[in-house]
């Protein structure tokens, strides 16, 4: 596969995994990295549990008729 | 004028006169039949025109949209909810979240007033109403670092306003949790393959759940890959259960079991932590659903199938089978969704402005994604419009309305000028893999055969069955997501108002208050989902109407709030931009209501059915096992006219409240100015 094509390749695969959720917990530890420096981030099970707990018990209605 | 100001010139041009020749296409096919082509031109070119236009005026003139202005994902991000993302992404997620069975079912239903004027509300409604609305809620949300409806319409109109857009959004999930049961309910009854294919979701929900959070957590992409694998094979195997005597007679249940049963599971997924069920369903549920989407527009591109639905009907005039009522105010009411629909601010306020890294995103997302939501309900129509309409009204029409027995239904479908045989619809069903397809009432039965057709014919006739059963379950799988979710919400509102009673029942994570509430919210849509089931005339046809108008109900208030903020943000001049689809649903929505409670005509009115009724009951004239649920059908009628008087004074409640806002604000007496966060600026490059 020659190089332009590779970089669509993951520029399309990064969007899907954004797209589905895939890469949360990359974004996260990036956030934490960028804007609190020194803080130890949580284990990924940790944060894909408290991101369940959010996203359906608290954020009010995320689906529709 | 440069030379990209030219192509930009041109390419405009092209669009419009690509979209005026495909209107004129239809408009000049009268009386023979239209291919679906020109409809899917005609709506295509529409949307792009009012996206480039009407979408762009409104962000540069009316929102003046800034894209130097930091937005809440930009200044409250915390790598969670608050998170700039990419506005393709947002779209996705945001399309995600408002696409559902409302614009499938109500196309459908709408059909029976034949293709013409469901295709031109749903374009007109959506890029004038719809879009509008769900723009303009998700800017004034975005303005106030991602505030919900119910929280804006409490500052912005007053606490009454606040109070009613609380009471409208659990009134309107109770009973969208209902009808969606009643169509997922009907498309199973006395099917085994739905129903394994069905049932069969559920334990595969529960392994990807434990897959996502025990072996390997937050791997999203890969569980739903699994998953979707494992739908997939269901479907399959519901062909085997179906073709085994044994598991047959086991799959075969009538609705009223399958009625408890969705009852009993909606409690069990509404208790249940959300990990196990609803996130992982919720998972598969968005790609197959994405994935249908794409699948059903290619299919309808690539054959083109004809309509052979009319243009109109004669059912304009109000003996519409499927529902009653006068094209006006009921086409408005059916279509709901895929028009307008105030669900939509639910989403477009709180969860998808927290994820907006610019302003100017939000044409794209709020208004974007809802024209392409439109265009999914146009699918739908045309899915409904390629069946005979004589098998379209086989399908759709209940046995207490048409007759049970097939020579009795299909002489009355034909004797409608909608020639249809029971052979033509033995066969059906046979190649569709069902016992029958009379009286298959709901709308998702009647979409599943449109859909069958069409990929049968795009993708091969031989697996008809499969497609059939594939749409079925494509269906379903995002129906029991919504009611679990809708369950949890509202639970929620629930416990909030116990909270006042009660503080310990007020506290969320309590467990008994948990089950109190999640029973109370069950009990609520359950109560509306028996009756549905046990109606002979096939229930959706009183269900639907009362969701039509609580939904339109519930966009009616998003406007009124929308419209007190452009009011108060100084932007009176433009406040026609919602004021006018505002007035038009409080006409819509008042009509229909009015009609719905004084009509003297038993099929319209809910009073008269229930004196007709009684009538009857006191006559003795009704057969045996109508009289057993007469007095059941008589209570359900009297409580429906009451709750559409309680939605009517709703809608009158959040407009003088509205009003008297707008007024003390325009003649500077209290009324303090919109409540918009400060300036700030971006630091995003």
């Amino acid at each position: 596969m020659n190089t332009a094509a590779a970089s669509r390749w993951s520029r399309w695969w990064g969007a899907l995994r954004t797209l589905s959720g895939d890469d949360r917990y990359e974004r996260y530890v990036e956030h934490l990295r960028t804007h609190h420096p020194g803080t130890e981030p949580p284990s990924r099970s940790r944060f894909y549990a408290s991101e369940l707990e959010r996203r359906w018990n608290r954020d009010g209605p995320t689906r529709c008729c | 004028m440069s030379s990209k100001r030219i192509r930009q010139w041109l390419t405009w041009s092209t669009i419009t006169l690509v979209g005026a020749a495909a209107f004129g296409g239809i408009a000049l096919n009268r009386g023979e039949s239209v291919n679906a082509a020109w409809l899917v031109v005609a709506a295509a070119c529409v949307y792009l025109l009012a996206y480039r236009f009407y979408s762009g005026w409104i962000a540069a003139r009316v929102l003046s949209l800034d894209a130097t202005r930091a937005t809440p994902a930009e200044s409250l991000e915390n790598g969670r909810d608050f998170m700039p993302t990419h506005r393709w992404i947002v779209f996705g997620h945001h399309f995600a979240a408002i696409a559902g069975a409302g614009p499938l079912v109500g196309p459908t239903l709408a059909a029976q007033f034949g293709f013409l004027p469901g295709t031109l509300w749903l374009l007109v409604g959506a890029v004038l109403g719809g879009c509008v609305q769900d723009m303009l809620v998700m800017f004034c949300s975005v303005r106030r670092n991602g505030r919900g409806l119910g929280q804006m319409a409490h500052d912005e109109l007053s606490a009454v306003g606040g109070t009613a857009a609380l009471v409208a959004t659990l009134t309107i999930m109770t009973i969208l949790i209902a009808v969606l049961a009643l169509v997922v309910v009907k498309a199973m009854a006395h099917s085994p393959w739905s129903t394994f294919t069905v049932f069969a979701t559920i334990p595969i929900a529960i392994l990807i759940g434990i897959y996502l959070r025990a072996i390997r957590p937050g791997r999203v992409l890969e569980a739903t890959a699994i998953g979707v694998a494992l739908l997939l094979l269901a479907v399959f195997a519901g062909g085997w259960v179906d073709a085994n005597p044994s598991l047959h007679a086991l799959f075969d249940l009538d609705a009223r079991a399958l009625a408890w049963f969705v009852m009993i599971y909606g409690f069990v997924a509404a208790v249940l932590p959300v990990w196990l069920l609803l996130a992982p369903r919720d998972y598969l549920s968005t790609f197959v659903k994405l994935g249908v989407v794409v699948l059903l527009a290619l299919a309808v591109c690539v054959i083109a199938p004809e309509i052979k639905m009319p243009a109109l009907t004669r059912f304009i005039d109000g003996t519409g089978p499927i529902f009653s009522g006068k094209l006006f105010p009921f086409l408005f009411i059916t279509l709901a969704c895929g028009a307008i629909s105030g669900f939509h601010a639910l989403v477009a306020s709180g969860t998808t402005p927290k994820l907006l890294s610019r302003e100017t995103d939000l044409r794209l997302v709020g208004y974007g994604s809802m024209a392409l939501e439109s265009s999914v309900g146009i699918l739908a129509l045309i899915a409904a419009c390629v069946l005979d309409p004589g098998v379209y009204f086989a399908i759709n029409v209940g046995g207490g309305v048409v007759g049970a027995d097939p020579a009795a239904a299909t002489a009355t479908i034909t004797s409608w000028g909608f020639p249809v045989t029971a052979e033509q619809m033995q066969n059906l069903a046979h190649s569709m893999g069902e016992q029958t397809l009379f009286g298959r009432t709901g709308g998702a039965p009647s979409l599943a055969v449109g859909m069958a057709s069409i990929f049968g014919s795009a993708f091969g006739e031989h697996l008809l069955a499969m497609w059939y059963h594939f749409a079925i379950m494509f269906e379903a799988v995002f129906i029991l997501t919504v009611l679990d979710a809708g369950t949890r919400v509202g639970r929620f509102i629930v416990q909030e108002a116990f909270g006042k009673v009660s503080p310990a029942l007020g506290r969320t994570s309590w467990y008994p208050s948990v089950v109190l509430s999640s029973l109370v919210t069950v009990a609520g849509w359950g109560y509306f989902l028996y009756i549905g089931v046990i109606d002979p005339n096939g229930g959706i046809n009183i269900l639907w109407p009362l969701f039509g108008i609580a939904n339109q109900l519930l966009a009616a208030i998003a406007l009124a709030v929308v419209t007190a903020i452009l009011v108060k943000s100084g932007r009176t001049r433009y406040a026609w931009v919602s004021g006018v689809p505002l007035a038009w649903l409080v006409t819509v929505t008042t009509t229909a209501s009015l009609q719905k409670i004084f009509s003297a005509d038993p099929k319209l009115g809910f009073f008269a059915a229930a004196h007709d009724l009684a009538d009857k009951l006191a006559a003795g004239v009704l057969p045996a096992e109508r009289a057993a649920v007469a007095p059941q059908l008589i209570f359900n009628q009297h409580l429906d006219g009451w709750l559409t008087a309680f939605f009517l004074a709703l809608v009158w409640v959040v407009v003088i409240d509205m009003v008297r806002s707008c007024t003390l604000f325009l003649t500077g007496r209290g009324a303090a100015g919109c409540r918009e966060a400060p300036y700030q600026r971006t630091q995003l490059a």
